[in-house]
């Protein structure tokens, strides 16, 4: 099975060249979707193939790679098409392909009716290959395909309905902010590759050879430098500060994309790059400082947005931003187990949260249409009391969102609450470690708040809607809930794969499963920070902690939505110039425009018009007429007169002569 | 039969100018057939010349005739190539018929003369790149010169004088620079021993570094002009915008690469210390070229400006990674020279089409595209994202082994600035892209457009398919041209050594050891 890895990106290749080719004449919705689908389900299958006979393996032999063909070979250079399997890897196929099998599953009944509808399947297909490749890839080169194809994917699929202004601009600015990060990728893996090339003659950019030889890199300088730029990178791709602006206008995808791309796969790509890469990344403790720091930072901040946005999609995209900067915490702190482990029940709830909200755009959308009536569908003020219309929807919904705000024992408690407490606990950033923990902390309950807000303005409370329209209000069907049903099922009981050691019924297996993958880091990391011993009593009055956080959190929304309704305006009009800044997502798009592009364009044009029309042309032009002008007169000279010629060779031969008497 | 195929190729074409005398100005169709004929000929003959290519550094296929006598002067008709022109010659014979077929219907007038200076054209371009003897060479490039200047001048656009005396003018005075440095480089040659104008008597000459400084200036300069280089680049937009689509192709596939190729032939193994000396200023200059570009090509309204200045930008990243003189930045150079010929090649074939079907190439006259032409479309897209140099496509194989080449080379911060480049190219294609493509369809004009028909789709389908084969298996390219890139860089380096090492600009990091292998393949695996 191992030696058939390469079947994994090569289905949902197949599918995208079929309905990207043929997709428009095959027409039959089921025959294109069931195409789409069954391409991603096979590559499930071998995923779980692969995972299996690993898990059949002793620990230190899950490593296995695969060479397909000869890509790049120039000089010292050189970087196959190859692909890496182990314990990691072995995670995020899992995740890809399942969670990616059934948001094709949804989008069946999701795009039903949609005019491109054989262009969403090809290019989620497409988005599932590069996605496959990113994880797969033995070597940063191969990763980096996967990285700007999923890029690529994610420009198309938020640029879907291109017809909108607001989509063509939103796919164009998540295209370039990943391209900011990318460039950070390009000098982290030029950097990586000098460093070793030229001081150990060393030349890969092979994961596996850089983890053999990884014991050569110093703690901190030349890798500071290199993390960094790959951190950069990092944030690009997974919406971190400050490239993080793109993600909420990612939103105007279908939602099925937001699911699978910008919440469940796609930006959590830079948190699998820095766990690929785990072992470069610990030698440099500065760089682990600023992934901790940036993601406590956007985990606040994106968490502080998501308060005051009345989108459902936007509070869900906030959201997102915000557990990213969780999984960031953890990778900052050397909580890579936790990260990852965040990483995949995020997959599970979120995905389910954003496919739930698209169930509700769904039936909001259905219901105003059939009334004829062009409120927004999405606007969280126009709903209510959906509940009892929907009971399917609300019921993974509700249970994904208890999931998120970390209630035990559901995923989210296992995973956030791990991340938390290696916050606070672990010794590599000493003192700023607690600040970190502390933000975190902070931005959970804001997290529990906007989400339990989002939840009574949606489904609880009196109905919002139109009362036109009312009656017409009904659940999604089956091919849309189900795949809500087995997420909710996932967000519920996923993260007992992952169980701490302190409550101990079962064993962690999630952290025995990818122990060989980051036993080196943590190898590393015992040079410069030694582990301190912390009381159980502790860690579990941290545990009891964050879940009164999470309480707390749940408890303000209750009182803002549910009990005293006019509370929230209350609110806005006490502070209303912090309201407006809130709902305004700090004014940070304003300042990027002031401070980035609009110089650009100025700049671009005093060069077009200023320089190249002006100077360098006009010294071109200058010239010419110089020329012209030279010869106009040189022109009378050659009048056609004998005489004046005659005149003029006695005037050369007196000068030749007085040339060599008086020499 | 081997050593004859250069020089059919070459000179085909020539015949074929000269038969199109004998038909009949008005039969355009036949005019239109038989230059297609000749050009589609001329590729399949070619053909045998990557097939029968052997992967070594030495010049193959090579005919050496003696031609002129004159005085001290001996010139040959001695051609030949290498790894490094191989490409060069395969990319002009490709493009030409694509060239031929895209101004099918939108040259109307004159169409004798056209087809005519296309052929004679090609001679130029092909003779150019197999010319083994310098003179042979210079000859050549000022035959390219003139049929293009009519191509531009007669059947160009609105302000096709302007633009062709432009393009004329500014060729000429590097040419002539050039034409003098040739002959002062040849009576240094006759004084160690030299009997004709043979390009491989030059490359030994141990000159000492003030010549070289002045050869190397009149050479670099006449090239600087070809390739564009940053500031000399102000004829390009004009003259592409103002010529023809095929016009456009072949300036934008092959004669730009002319500039390139011949940094990569001449200037750099003829002058080894100059090129020492000048490294970091035409790097400064390429990455100001990259940049520059980029900013001004982001703020263009026509649609075929922006494309122009996107050349000048893909050609800073030729040359930095030519400069950068180890193999990687040389095989990317090159590599990057035969995707620019493809991608921009491309890209105003699909500016000729918009532009034949609504007379505007303003941005702001378009929108929606995408809705109304659905295969024109996705091809767009499939050659924006080459410009830009996506994985997967040709355009990233080239500029990443370029950034990676000039990282490890001694002009590694001019690489990191270039590297931004990756960000601005995204930012101009994709905002052109937006703006024709995306959007409401909603100037009545362009909602009867119709699709690509099937002369259109014909054309563009070998330019994608080699968008993603160069893009995952660049190895057959690669792998012919190490070889004689390994010697063009021991050329260079080997009399470097000689002279005591300046350091070149490496601040704040060590230098990268000399030593360093520039292996390849086949050299590696003895």
């Amino acid at each position: 099975m191992l030696d058939n890895v390469w079947l994994i990106p090569l289905f949902p290749l197949i599918g995208f060249l079929i309905n990207g080719l043929f997709g428009k004449k095959i027409k039959n919705e089921g025959v294109i979707g069931g195409i789409g689908t069954l391409a991603i389900f096979c590559s499930f299958l071998v995923s779980c193939g692969i995972l299996m006979q690993l898990v059949g393996l002793p620990a230190e032999q899950r490593v296995f790679e695969k060479v397909i063909f000869p890509w790049i070979h120039a000089g010292n250079f050189k970087a196959d098409m190859a692909f890496l399997v182990d314990p990691l890897s072995a995670v995020m196929i899992m995740v890809v392909t399942g969670v990616g099998t059934l948001i094709h599953l949804y989008s069946i009944g999701y795009m039903h009716g949609e005019e491109g509808f054989y262009r969403f399947f090809a290019y989620l297909n497409l988005f599932c290959m590069s996605m496959l490749l990113l994880v797969l890839g033995a070597n940063m080169l191969v990763m980096f395909i996967g990285w700007e194809g999923v890029g690529l994917c994610s420009y198309l699929l938020i640029g879907y309905y291109f017809e909108k202004k607001s989509a063509g601009d939103a796919a164009k600015k998540a295209f370039v902010m990943n391209r900011v990060g990318d460039f950070g990728f390009l000098i982290g893996l030029f950097t990586l590759f000098w460093w070793f090339g030229s001081n150990h003659n060393i030349w890969t950019i092979n994961f596996m050879e850089i983890k053999a030889a990884s014991h050569l890199l110093p703690y901190g300088g030349v890798v500071t430098v290199a993390t960094l730029c790959f951190f950069l990178g990092a944030t690009g791709k997974s919406a971190q500060i400050p490239l993080y602006t793109w993600l909420p206008d990612a939103m105007e995808g279908p939602t099925p994309v937001s699911a699978l791309i910008h919440a469940a796969t796609m930006v959590t790509a830079g948190v699998y790059m820095i766990g690929r890469m785990s072992f470069v990344f610990i030698k440099a403790p500065e760089t682990m400082m600023v992934v901790a720091v940036v993601g406590a930072a956007t985990a606040l901040f994106a968490a502080t947005i998501g308060t005051a946005q009345n989108d459902i999609k936007r509070v869900l995209a906030y959201s997102t931003v915000s557990q990213l900067g969780f999984m960031f915490i953890a990778m900052g702190v050397g909580a890579f187990t936790g990260g990852i482990f965040h990483l995949m029940t995020h997959a599970f709830f979120k995905a389910c949260m954003f496919l739930g909200s698209g169930s509700v755009i769904h039936a909001m959308h259905h219901a105003l249409h059939h009334g004829h009536l062009h409120d927004d569908p999405q606007d969280m003020r126009n709903m209510g009391g959906l509940r009892k219309a929907m009971p399917i929807t609300f019921l993974t919904f509700f249970v994904s969102t208890f999931a998120i705000a970390g209630i035990p024992p559901l995923s989210g408690f296992f995973s956030k609450d791990e991340i938390l407490w290696q916050a606070f606990s672990n010794p590599y950033h000493g003192d700023l470690n607690k600040v970190v923990w502390a933000l975190g902390c902070i931005a959970a309950c804001f997290t529990a708040f906007y989400m339990f807000r989002l939840v009574f303005m949606t489904f609880f409370g009196e109905c919002r809607i139109n009362p036109k329209v009312k009656d017409h209000l009904h659940e999604s069907p089956l091919v849309i809930t189900i795949p809500l049903m087995v997420l909710g099922v996932l967000a519920a009981v996923g993260g007992f794969i992952g169980v701490p050691k302190l409550i101990g019924i079962l064993p962690n297996y999630f952290e025995h499963w990818l122990e060989p993958v980051f036993e080196l880091a943590n190898e590393y990391g015992k040079q410069y920070a030694h582990m301190h011993e912390h009381s159980h009593s502790l860690e579990w009055g941290l545990m009891g902690l964050s879940v009164v956080i999470a309480a707390i959190g749940i408890f303000i929304a209750f009182t803002m939505y549910m009990a005293n309704k006019s509370l929230p305006e209350k609110f806005t009009s006490a502070f209303p110039g912090l309201y407006r800044a809130v709902y305004n997502k700090w004014y940070i798009d304003e300042l990027y425009d002031f401070v980035f592009v609009n110089p650009c364009k100025s700049l671009g044009n005093l060069l077009w018009k200023g320089f190249d029309v002006v100077i360098v042309d006009g010294v071109v032009n200058g010239v010419a007429k110089l020329v012209m002008a030279f010869s106009a007169g040189l022109k009378g000279l050659q009048s056609g007169y004998v005489h004046n010629y005659a005149m003029g060779m006695a005037l050369g031969v007196v000068v030749i002569i007085a040339f060599y008497v008086f020499r | 039969m081997n050593e004859v195929i250069l020089s059919l190729i070459t000179f085909l074409p020539l015949l074929g100018a000269f038969l199109l005398l004998f038909i009949p100005k008005d039969n355009h169709g036949l005019l239109r057939g038989f230059t297609l004929a000749v050009t589609v000929v001329t590729f399949l003959v070619s053909l045998p010349l990557v097939t029968g290519f052997v992967t070594n550094a030495d010049y193959q296929f090579v005919q050496n005739i003696p031609w002129i006598q004159a005085g001290p002067f001996k010139m040959n008709y001695h051609v030949g190539i290498d790894g490094i022109s191989l490409w060069l010659v395969m990319l002009t014979t490709f493009i030409m018929p694509i060239a031929v077929l895209s101004t099918w219907t939108a040259v109307e007038e004159k169409v004798k003369g056209y087809m005519a200076c296309l052929l004679l054209l090609q001679v130029g371009m092909i003779g150019a790149f197999i010319s083994l003897d310098l003179f042979l060479f210079y000859i050549f490039w000022e035959v390219m010169l003139i049929p293009m200047y009519f191509i531009i001048g007669i059947w160009g656009g609105k302000n096709r004088v302007y633009a062709a005396v432009k393009f004329f003018i500014y060729t000429m005075v590097g040419s002539l620079l050039m034409l003098v440095a040739i002959i002062a480089l040849y009576f240094k040659g006759m004084a160690s021993g030299a009997t004709d104008f043979s390009l491989v008597n030059f490359f030994n000459l141990n000159l000492d570094p003030a010549t070289q400084t002045w050869m190397f200036l009149a050479f670099a300069l006449a090239f600087a002009i070809k390739v564009p280089m940053f500031p000399l680049h102000t004829w390009l937009p004009d003259a592409h915008t103002e010529a023809p689509t095929a016009g456009s192709v072949i300036l934008a596939a092959v004669l730009l690469k002319m500039g390139t190729y011949g940094y990569v032939r001449f200037a750099m193994p003829l002058f080894p210390n100059a090129v020492q000396q000048f490294t970091p200023l035409i790097a400064t200059l390429s990455v100001i070229g990259v940049v520059y570009a980029s900013l001004v090509a982001m703020v263009q309204e026509d649609v075929k400006k922006l494309v122009a200045y996107s050349s000048v930008a893909h050609l800073g990243f030729v040359m930095l990674g030519v400069f950068a003189l180890n193999q990687m930045g040389l095989q990317g150079g090159m590599l990057q020279m035969l995707n620019h010929g493809i991608s921009t090649g491309a890209l105003f074939l699909i500016v000729g089409f918009i532009y034949e079907r609504r007379h505007t190439r303003m941005i702001a006259d378009f929108g929606g595209l995408a809705k109304q032409m659905p295969i024109f479309a996705t091809i767009f897209l499939i050659v924006t994202f080459s410009s830009i140099g996506l994985p997967g496509t040709n355009g990233f194989v080239g500029e990443f082994l370029v950034l990676i080449g000039a990282f490890e080379s001694s002009i590694r911060w001019w690489a990191v600035i270039a590297s931004s480049g990756v960000i601005l190219s995204a930012v101009y294609m994709l905002w052109m892209f937006q703006r024709v493509m995306f959007g409401k369809l909603d100037n009545p004009k362009n909602q009867k457009l119709q699709d690509l028909n099937g002369r259109e789709i014909a054309i563009m389908l070998p330019l994608v398919f080699l968008i993603f084969y160069m893009g995952f298996y660049p190895t057959p390219f690669t792998s012919t041209m190490a070889p004689a890139l390994d010697k063009v860089i021991k050329q260079t380096r080997l009399q470097t050594a000689a002279v005591p090492e300046q350091p070149v600009a490496a601040p704040a990091m060590p230098a990268m050891p000399h030593a360093v292998p520039a292996g390849h393949p086949a050299v590696e695996a003895k």
